[in-house]
Order: C-alpha cells, then structure tokens, then sequence
C-alpha cells in the first residue's frame, strides 16, 4: 500500500532539550495508524512537526523529512500544511469560544479554495455530528467537552483533508462520548480520509487503528500491527492495564527476555 | 439649553473621530496583541500625504491616496519591522513600536516645520443651523464619514472571511494557524486598516474650527489612548463608546470652562485622561475589555 504520510528519521528539538531522535513513523492510504506513549513522549511534537507548527513553541526540526503523498512538507508554512491537505485537530479541543459553532465551522474553510465545496463539506460535517447544526448560533464556549471536541473535528473537516492528524480526541470526555467519537472516527476513515491518532488512551487507538506506534522518551519504542501490539504482554501491562496473575507473569518473563521500556515517570 | 446641545453635538462628532483612531487601535491589539504606540504618525502620514497632494489633485482623489498611502505605511511597519520581533514578549513589541513612533514623528515633523497645512477640504467654515443650534459642516462630515466606517468594519469583521479570520488569530494564533490562517497577512491587514481609519480621521482633526494639519496634530490623536483603553484595549465596541465618552467629556470640559476654573485652565486636554483614570478604577479591564482570567 502506498504511504500518504512518511515521516523519516526525524529530530526535533525545543532549543536543547531533544524531543524527538530518529523517529520513522508512516501512515499508509486510507489507513488509521495510532501513536501511543505517555506524558512527554514525544506524541504532540511530532504532530507539531507535521503540522509545522513547532515555532509556536519554539521548537524546530533538527534532522529527517516529512512528506505527503510523495510531497515534502518540510519549508511549508502551517497554512501550506493545510492547502496540501494535512489537517490537525489540536489537543484540548481549542475551539474558538467566543465565536458561534458556525463561524468556528467557516473557520475551518479559511486555508483552502471553493465556496461550494465548502457548502458539501459543512453538509457532510452536519451529518456527521447533527448537534452542531442544531447550536450554529450559539457561542462555542457553551457547548460541552464532547460537543466541542466535535465541532473541533467538524471544523477541522471543513478543509476537506486529506490526511487527518488527531491529537489526543478522547482526553477529558466521559467514556459514553469517548466511544462516540472513536465511532466517528471509524466513520471519517471508511469514507477514505487517512487518520494519525495520538493517543493516551491507548484501549480505544488500539481498536481504531490498523498500525501502531510506541514512542518513549521521543523514540519509537514499539511499532507493528495494532493487534499485535494489543495482543502483546509489554503494551497490556503499561497501557491497557490488564494485571491479572498470567499476564503479569508473562510480563516477568519478557522483561528478562526483552529489552524492555522504561516505566513512565508520570 | 442651546450651549449644551451644541457642546453635545460637538462632542458627539469629535468623539467618532476618535472612535476611527481608537478601532484601529484595538484592530491592531486584537490581531497581534502589540500596542501599538506608532499609531498617532500613522495617522500624521495620512495627513500629511492628503495635505500635500491637494493642490495637484484635487481633494476626494487626494484624501484617497492619503488614506491608501497610511494604509501602505502601516502595513510596511509590521511587515519590515514588526516581523522580525514576531514570537518576541509583547512587551517588547510595544516598546519597538515607541521607536517607530519616533522616526516617524520625527521626519514628519521635520517636513511639515512650523507650516499649517490645509487640507482643502470642500466644508470649509460652513455652518448648518437647526433652530438655535449652530453645527459646522465638518463635524456634521465627521460624524457621518465615522459612522459609515464603523459600520462597514464592523460588518466586515462580524461576516467576511477576513473577519472570522482576523477574530480567529485574535482568540487562539496557534489554533487559527492549523486552520490554514495565515498569521503574517492577518496582521499586515490589521495595521493596514489601522492606517487607513487613522487618515480618515486625520481629515477631521484637522478641518474646521482646527486651523490644519500642523506638529500638533499627534497630539490631538493621542486622546484616542484614554479612548481604546477605557474601552477595553480588545474591544471594538469600547473603541466606539471610549472615542464618544472622551469626545463628549472633552467637549463640555472645554466649553464649561469658565465655570470650571477652580479646576485650572486647560482642563479640556486633561479631562478624557480623568475619565480613564475613574473608569479603570472601576473597571479594571475596561467598560468592554475581556478580563484576564486565569486558573492558578
């Protein structure tokens, strides 16, 4: 399968604290491949470095390349990320409150061309999420987290992406709503938009995804089939909290066998 | 009766003069969050590009190049300057526009010297009266010109794709930034219509009764401090009610004058700064202004 996203041995740092060391991660077409670790992994930077976003932060690209769909992004601005068809929704949701559910959908529309394909996509995103044709009207910083992290992922949707970069789309939500969106992002990718999942959650990315990454202390810890990784002692143990006797056994054994992660700080 | 309506009028009109200063003003504050000390020779260059070229080509076309050639020198500002501290404190920013200020003040100055310039403008010393009431043409101008524009930028702001994106970068850059916003335009147009709104009222500070455009004319704009900050510096609406209260409070501080000299002379210039001073007291944020809100 032909790769839409290939991000090839890249370093990031933030001034001199190194981030990210020879991270290769691929997202191949119309597939979800999800990015695992815990806090300060590296999971964010890299979307960031995706997005072209690191200057916010101060951070910039030390080594490696970034290319879509046979493309570079490397030298793009964030808003050339947008215009080739890479979208992010950001962590913590951040709609924009003070504005209506409606004009946080325009916004959506700001990086690319086409007044009617704009109307398609706001129809295609009402379906998706109802709720948020029924608030149009309403300011954004009243709906409720589930509620913004939809209007986060329709808006982001109003650029008609062809790549779609999550981060962290579950965090802060009741389970109801977390498994709600995780449908919906099963939805988006059956109708052909690839998605990179970062998650901390790692029960639901596990489930969506086709492939998967483990990023510890900004290294790829961890990569293969998302059943495999799920299927496997080390991921169950640290990240889906299995502790029944046999795993944690197991877990024993492979620690001794393996090379194994080092335990997360936080 | 007929003195205060008069003097209300008056204030009324000089007021949506400052109010255009003071939108510009907050334009700038809300996209890049700089304040923006330069904006008085900003509206001096406007003025001053209007007065000169008059004579050649004649008022309206004159005024419009005035107005392009503010908008032009504002956008040159943050894009030759201001961009290169992008990321900077904004502190920082604000103190970079304090030296902007002053080259531009400074070569103004120079160019203008002791001259008046006249604006040419087609009101002259005109007046309308309704009744007992006089009113000059220019304030009548003034007023509805800056009526019109407030109208047609906020219209704008609230329903073009430029105002969503502009009240985008202003609520969350970043986040703005991964909608495909581009940052550096959304700013570059901010200072450019900044620009533009202060030649605008450029015009009006320097028409009737006012003898013209002179070194003292930056000074006059500079009220429109005390106008965008007793508003709340990123409110558009407290530029509109900061620009009226401190026309209005200036107006009658000058004509009661006599009756105020336990106060002083002069206390027309210091009134608008008295009525800052009050309101912050009050309102920390200003009338409009977000307050800062942060989890600790």
């Amino acid at each position: 399968m032909a790769a839409a996203l290939e991000v090839r041995a890249l370093s990031v740092g933030y001034g001199p604290v190194r981030a990210l060391r020879d991270v290769s991660v691929e997202v191949p077409e119309g597939a979800v491949v999800a990015v695992l670790g815990g806090n300060g992994a590296g999971k964010s930077t890299l979307l960031r470095a995706v997005s072209r976003t690191l200057p916010f932060q101060r951070g910039h690209v030390t080594a490696g390349s970034i290319s879509f769909e046979g493309r570079p992004l490397d030298g793009l601005s964030a808003a050339g990320v947008v215009a080739a068809g890479v979208v992010q929704v950001p962590e913590g949701r951040q709609v924009f409150a003070r504005m209506t559910v409606a004009d946080n959908l325009r916004a959506g529309t700001l990086g690319v061309r086409g007044r009617r394909e704009s109307a398609a996509a706001l129809a295609r995103v009402h379906e998706l999420f109802p709720v948020l044709a029924d608030r149009a009207q309403q300011k954004a910083g009243l709906l409720s987290g589930g509620e913004q992290q939809m209007l986060a992922m329709g808006r982001a949707l109003m650029a008609r992406p062809r790549l779609l970069l999550l981060d962290e789309p579950s965090l802060g939500l009741a389970p109801l709503m977390a498994a709600r969106i995780a449908e919906t992002i099963k939805e988006i990718n059956a109708a052909g938009t690839p998605v990179m999942l970062v998650e901390q959650n790692a029960a639901i990315a596990l489930r969506l995804a086709s492939r998967a990454y483990v990023l510890d202390v900004g290294e790829v810890a961890l990569e293969g089939p998302a059943d495999e990784l799920a299927a496997s002692d080390e991921v169950r143990r640290r990240y889906l909290g299995v502790v029944d006797e046999d795993a944690a056994q197991d877990a024993v054994q492979a620690q001794s066998a393996a090379p194994t992660l080092r335990r997360w700080s936080a | 009766m007929t003195t205060f309506t008069e003097l209300l009028l008056g204030g009324l009109s000089i007021g949506s003069v400052y109010a255009l200063i003071a939108l510009g003003f907050v334009v700038i504050f809300k996209a890049t969050e700089v304040v923006n000390f330069a904006h008085a020779s900003l509206l001096l260059a406007g003025g001053y590009i209007t007065a000169v070229l008059h004579d050649d080509l004649g008022f309206w076309p004159a005024l419009a190049v005035g107005i392009a050639g503010a908008a032009v020198v504002g956008s040159a500002v943050d894009f030759l300057v201001m961009r290169r501290y992008r990321g900077s404190d904004h502190s920082v920013l604000a103190i970079v526009t304090i030296g902007v200020d002053i080259l531009l003040t400074t070569e103004l100055t120079r160019l203008i010297g002791t001259d008046v310039m006249a604006l040419g403008d087609p009101w002259g010393d005109r007046v309308v009266n309704l009744g007992e009431i006089t009113i000059a043409q220019t304030r009548i101008a003034a007023f509805v010109a800056a009526a019109l524009l407030i109208t047609a930028f906020l219209l704008a702001f609230r329903y073009t794709s430029w105002g969503v994106a502009m009240r985008a970068a202003a609520e969350n850059p970043q986040t703005a930034a991964l909608m495909g916003v581009r940052l550096g335009r959304v700013s570059m147009s901010a200072w450019a219509v900044a620009g533009a709104l202060a030649a605008v009222a450029a015009l009006f500070l320097t028409v009737f009764p006012t003898p013209g455009l002179e070194r003292a004319t930056s000074l006059a704009a500079l009220k429109a401090f005390p106008a965008a900050i007793l508003g709340g510096l990123d409110s558009t609406t407290g530029a509109l009610a900061g620009g009226l209260i401190v026309g209005v409070t200036e107006s009658f501080a000058t004509g009661y004058q006599s009756e105020l000299t336990f106060l002083g002379g002069g206390i027309g210039d210091l009134a608008p700064y008295l009525v800052m001073l009050l309101v912050l007291l009050a309102r920390p944020a200003g009338l409009f202004g977000t307050k800062e809100l942060a989890r600790v």
